[in-house]
């Protein structure tokens, strides 16, 4: 199943520039991996050492935060649309 | 006497990132480092000339008195004349919390729209000055909806502000009345955060806590400077404050450091304590759990100002709390009521809810022996009461209506 995946300009420039790229998986956490594998610079600006989601990120399936779910382990269904997103906004 | 009117030019101090310290290079603001996605912050000059006492008490009465330590190299250009609000002593909350003495910081009366935002707002405008953007926005849970709203009007630029769509009706009214594009977003705060973060990659906007937040933020010190000046140059031992994304306890924290590395006051850093509602109290929680990272939360309270779930400095605020000795204290909405009406009561101040929050948390704090009777207590309202009068909406109920005779006052009165 192939998911559209949204990044930041910030992380685009470590993904080819891409700011949209298809990724295959049935969780979010296998889209990640799967656009990781292509751009593995990716890596460690979405995941932390112990694999945990790097605190400057967030990632939301569609609308959702995935920390409302199950974070990497959420289930993506056809037409899912995974978006990452700079966390630094707020207040 | 003769003045000399300097040019009117403004140059932005550069950034860099807080967490691995890479430069940024772009001529246009940003939020993150491109290398490690972190937060950028203001790099300020070293050699930088520091007024002393004196210099500062001689200057006109706006936060712009303390020029030295915010993000602009020349002189203001928007926004010459906020801040300055006054620092009313309390004997009376004193005396309901058990402390020395106790001051409130009036953000209640902040020029122009009667919240702390307009001090964030004055940087972030001058920001979008010197840097020469098309339109400033905002993501908001209304008061800085106000302050970008009104900021953006006097300068005769677009604003483009974006809130939750059941806020108040006067922070929507009170943000509408200026021309601002308005848009009420479906969700929460943290929601409409989102959808920001998005729209400064995609628009030549400057988004004042997206895109502009490393000079937005700055403006918060000055509460911090004004709080020291107001107290003839001496630190207090407490400052309780609200907390929604976290930054302005951080910016109590910075500014007080400042001022006592440039050796303008004496003595101890005040220990911070920061308050939220209980229906969102994500900072509380991490402060209390000690360790780990901020676990959001889908806000449910009247405190609609504090309500962001998914706070951005929210670890930075909970380690500022504990490094300063301070606390934390999360209040229900019961409480947040009874001392919005308490607050009156005793100061003849109307707070808005988060002011509510930041007085409840202070009665908090004292009951658990937090604040003592060797405390000399700062408690900073940062927003006017009548932008959240819904929240008591219902004491009107208990109040008599009358045909105009006077037996029915005698009537009132026996």
């Amino acid at each position: 199943m192939s998911i559209p995946v949204r990044l930041p300009s910030a992380l685009a420039a470590q993904a080819g520039g891409n700011r949209k790229l298809d990724a295959e998986g049935a969780t979010v956490g296998a889209v990640l991996n799967h656009v990781v594998e292509r751009f593995p610079s990716v890596g460690p600006r979405l995941r932390d050492p112990s694999g945990e989601l790097y605190p400057f990120v967030t990632v939301y399936l569609n609308d959702q935060d995935i920390r409302f779910s199950d974070g990497f382990a959420t289930v993506v269904h056809e037409g899912d649309e995974v978006v990452i997103v700079p966390a630094v906004a707020g207040g | 006497m003769t003045t000399t009117v300097a040019p009117e030019t403004l140059t932005p101090f550069p950034l860099a990132c807080s967490n691995c310290g890479v430069p940024h290079t772009s001529d246009r603001p940003a939020a993150i480092c491109l290398e490690c996605l972190g937060p950028l912050e203001v790099v300020y000059p070293a050699d930088r000339v520091l007024p002393d006492r004196d210099t500062i008490a001689a200057r006109p009465r706006t936060l712009w008195r303390y020029r030295e330590w915010l993000p602009f190299e020349g002189s203001p250009v928007a926004a010459k004349d906020t801040g300055w609000t006054p620092l009313q002593e309390a004997p009376r909350v004193a005396q309901a919390l058990g402390v020395r003495r106790a001051w409130l910081k009036l953000d209640t009366l902040s020029n122009p729209t009667l919240s702390f935002k307009d001090r964030v707002v004055t940087t972030a405008i001058n920001a979008v000055r010197a840097f020469g953007l098309d339109a400033i926005g905002c993501a908001s849970t209304g008061n800085l909806a106000n302050a970008v709203a009104a900021a953006a009007a006097r300068e005769g630029i677009p604003a483009w502000i974006f809130v939750p769509h059941d806020l108040e009706l006067a922070k929507l009214v009170g943000t509408l009345v200026y021309g601002p594009h308005l848009v009420r977003v479906r969700g929460t705060y943290d929601d409409v955060n989102r959808l920001c973060a998005q729209l400064a990659d995609e628009y030549p906007w400057g988004i004042a806590n997206v895109n502009l937040r490393a000079y937005y933020g700055e403006g918060s010190k000055t509460m911090a400077f004004e709080i020291v000046e107001q107290l003839r140059w001496q630190l207090p031992t407490a400052v309780i404050a609200p907390m929604a994304g976290g930054s302005l306890v951080t910016k109590l924290r910075k500014g007080f450091g400042e001022f006592l590395a440039a050796g303008l006051v004496d003595g101890a850093l005040p220990r911070i304590y920061g308050a939220q509602a209980t229906g969102c109290s994500p900072i509380v929680k991490l402060f209390e759990r000690g360790s780990g990272g901020i676990v959001p939360e889908i806000p449910s309270t009247i405190a609609r100002s504090l309500a962001i779930g998914n706070p951005a400095d929210g670890l930075a605020a909970s380690r500022v709390l504990r490094e300063t000795n301070g606390g934390a204290a999360a209040v229900s909405d019961d409480e947040i009521r009874d001392a919005i009406r308490e607050l009156a009561s005793l100061t003849g101040v109307f707070g808005e809810t988060a002011a509510g929050v930041t007085y409840a948390g202070a009665k908090a704090l004292a009951r658990r022996g937090a604040l003592g009777p060797d405390d000399d207590v700062v408690i900073c309202l940062t927003g006017n009461g009548l932008k959240t009068a819904e929240a008591l909406h219902a004491d009107l109920d208990g109040v008599p209506t009358i045909n105009p005779r006077l037996r029915e006052v005698e009537a009132l009165v026996n």
